[in-house]
């Protein structure tokens, strides 16, 4: 009895946060599963059409797949050149002494930027008439002849560079406070061993913060699904659709066409392909991955 | 005692480079925002030749600042304190109290914390417009609340979890009651965490786009990342006004981080390692 009553108790704490996130969250999620298969236009009573839904995003709908490739652009964009540039950068900064303050505050500076600032900068910075493109065109350097985001198949690679400018400091910091906790005496007895610079960061640095490098991969995976601010900031999917990615069309099928109910469908599709890598991660776990 | 090896060796010299690469286009959008527009279109990516400090007072009055900035202050501050109590209260009970079945609402945080926010953003648009909180600051800052609450929940709870038992258990003795515990006990030794949820749940409230240009399209109510968005839309060909508004908008955050710069780097850190 007096458990009981200190469990309610207990409850009690809990209760308004987790009712407030059911109500906001989990509610029309769940009513999701259901709208995702009517013809619900927003308004009026949803009706029931069946799997028609389904068949027409899977057999039907251009947009979905061509939106669905460039995330998966984006996914191989994000799982490597952020990587590459934050890892190395971030062993760099667990060798050395001097200054590490003063990278760590500088390179982390444009993680904390609003993205719309950082759109409308970037948007700035590579403009054909007055930027820095301008300029290296001018030089000759080739490739900054022509509007980089208007150009169909340059302008998701460029979207991805400026989002990747924004993020890649903060992935940097993450791995050096995860590099800051590998034992010294490793490095020190693999450069005993004979081992350089590499293998040290080979065999060293990198087992070393193996929890956090696949954690912050599967993450990784799960984000570059849901992207919208950088692409509607900087081109709301055009050149002619070339950028348009699950976020941007699910938000113009929502609330452009007024098609509510496949919307939904659009968004569980997206729902589908983030949690890819949490299935990729369950499954190396269960092989014996210590991760 | 193991020392860290010192070569000042070539890593400075990538790691310049990379500082420069993040340091630039901010120093260009403060520059430009000083310049005249016949000023910036000779000279895009350099010094002023004059410094014109009254663009900031034009940016200031033709991007509605105060008005946007308000709005953006208030989302921050009920938010904020919304996010501590709510989240504080539970991450108390999950990390001491521990009442049968809590652990599944750990499982449901973490699982709720990597859902798009499209598999239910559309059915609360609608539902939203139904109950007219659409266009309102109260339906938008259930949705924040709801977002920022995962990650401190995780993070308090952490906190919460190396404080010794012995601590509490005097103030337990003494008769005090759950509540008391957790405000006269647990929140002082455990400020700093609160502080750093806090700053991290204001930087993501005062940043944040998508929901709000979602779910509030009265240009006047806009908070100051939207009100950005639309004032680049309409004046954007003024690339120097257009700087000074971003410079006003970025402000505040810029002082913020210099001032508690651990705190923001580890919260921001932890928050999407453990959340």
């Amino acid at each position: 009895m007096q458990s009981t009553k200190r469990n309610l108790g207990s409850w009690l704490f809990i209760i308004p946060i987790l009712i407030l996130h059911l109500l906001v969250v989990a509610l029309p999620a769940v009513s999701t599963l259901y709208l995702s298969l009517t013809d619900w236009s927003g308004v009026g009573t949803p009706r029931f059409t069946g799997l028609d839904n389904i068949k027409r995003l899977i057999f039907d709908d251009d947009n979905f797949i061509s939106a669905l490739k460039n995330n998966i652009r984006w996914l191989v964009f994000f799982l490597t050149i952020p990587f590459i540039m934050s890892l190395s950068t971030a062993y760099g900064l667990s060798q050395i002494k001097r200054g590490v303050m003063f990278y760590r505050v500088s390179l982390f500076l444009p993680y904390i930027l609003p993205s719309v600032i950082v759109g409308a900068l970037w948007g700035f910075l590579l403009n054909p008439n007055t930027g820095v493109t301008n300029f290296l065109d001018r030089i000759g350097i080739p490739g900054f002849d022509k509007a980089l985001l208007g150009t169909a198949g340059k302008a998701l690679w460029t979207i991805a560079f400026i989002d990747n400018w924004h993020f890649w400091g903060f992935l940097t910091i993450l791995f050096l406070v995860a590099l800051q906790n590998v034992p010294r005496e490793l490095y020190e007895s693999a450069e005993l061993d004979g081992a350089n610079e590499f293998q040290r960061f080979r065999h060293v640095a990198l087992p070393g913060i193996r929890p956090t490098l696949v954690f912050m991969l599967m993450m990784v995976g799960i984000w570059s699904f849901l992207v919208f601010d950088y692409v509607w900031v900087l081109t709301r999917g055009g050149p002619a659709g070339s950028t348009e990615v699950l976020g941007t069309l699910v938000y113009r099928t929502a609330f452009g066409d007024f098609e509510a109910g496949y919307a939904t469908l659009q968004g569980l599709g997206m729902a589908f392909f983030a949690s890819a890598s949490l299935v990729a991660f369950a499954i190396l776990r269960k092989k014996g991955w210590e991760i | 005692m193991a020392k860290i090896r010192s070569k000042p060796s070539l890593l400075n010299i990538p790691l310049v480079i990379f500082s420069i690469f993040a340091i630039y286009p901010i120093a260009i959008l403060v520059l430009n925002s000083l310049k005249s527009r016949r000023d910036l279109g000779l000279n895009p990516s350099g010094l002023p030749s004059e410094y014109l400090w009254s663009n900031y007072r034009t940016a200031f009055n033709t991007s509605n600042f105060a008005n946007h900035a308000t709005n953006s202050m208030f989302l921050v501050f009920v938010t904020v304190f919304l996010v501590l109590t709510l989240g504080g209260l539970a991450a108390y009970s999950l990390a001491r109290l521990k009442p049968r079945g809590s652990g599944g609402v750990m499982v449901y945080m973490l699982a709720v914390s990597t859902l798009p926010i499209w598999l239910y953003i559309v059915p609360l648009f609608f539902l939203w417009r139904q109950i007219g909180l659409l266009n309102n600051y109260f339906g938008l800052i259930l949705l924040y609340v709801a977002l920022n609450s995962p990650f401190a929940i995780f993070l308090l709870r952490s906190y919460m979890v190396r404080i010794p038992r012995e601590i509490e258990e005097a103030a337990i003795m003494d008769g005090a009651s759950k509540l008391r515990v957790l405000t006269k006990v647990i929140l002082p030794i455990s400020w700093s965490g609160f502080l750093t949820v806090g700053l991290v749940v204001a930087l993501n409230v005062w940043n944040e786009f998508q929901v709000a240009f979602i779910l509030i399209n009265d240009r006047e109510k806009l908070p100051i990342a939207t009100s950005f968005f639309a004032f680049q839309q309409e004046f954007g060909n003024d690339w120097t006004l257009t700087s000074a508004v971003g410079v006003l908008v970025i402000l505040p955050v810029l002082a913020l981080f210099f001032l508690f710069q651990r705190k923001f780097t580890d919260g921001l850190v932890q928050g999407s390692v453990k959340g």
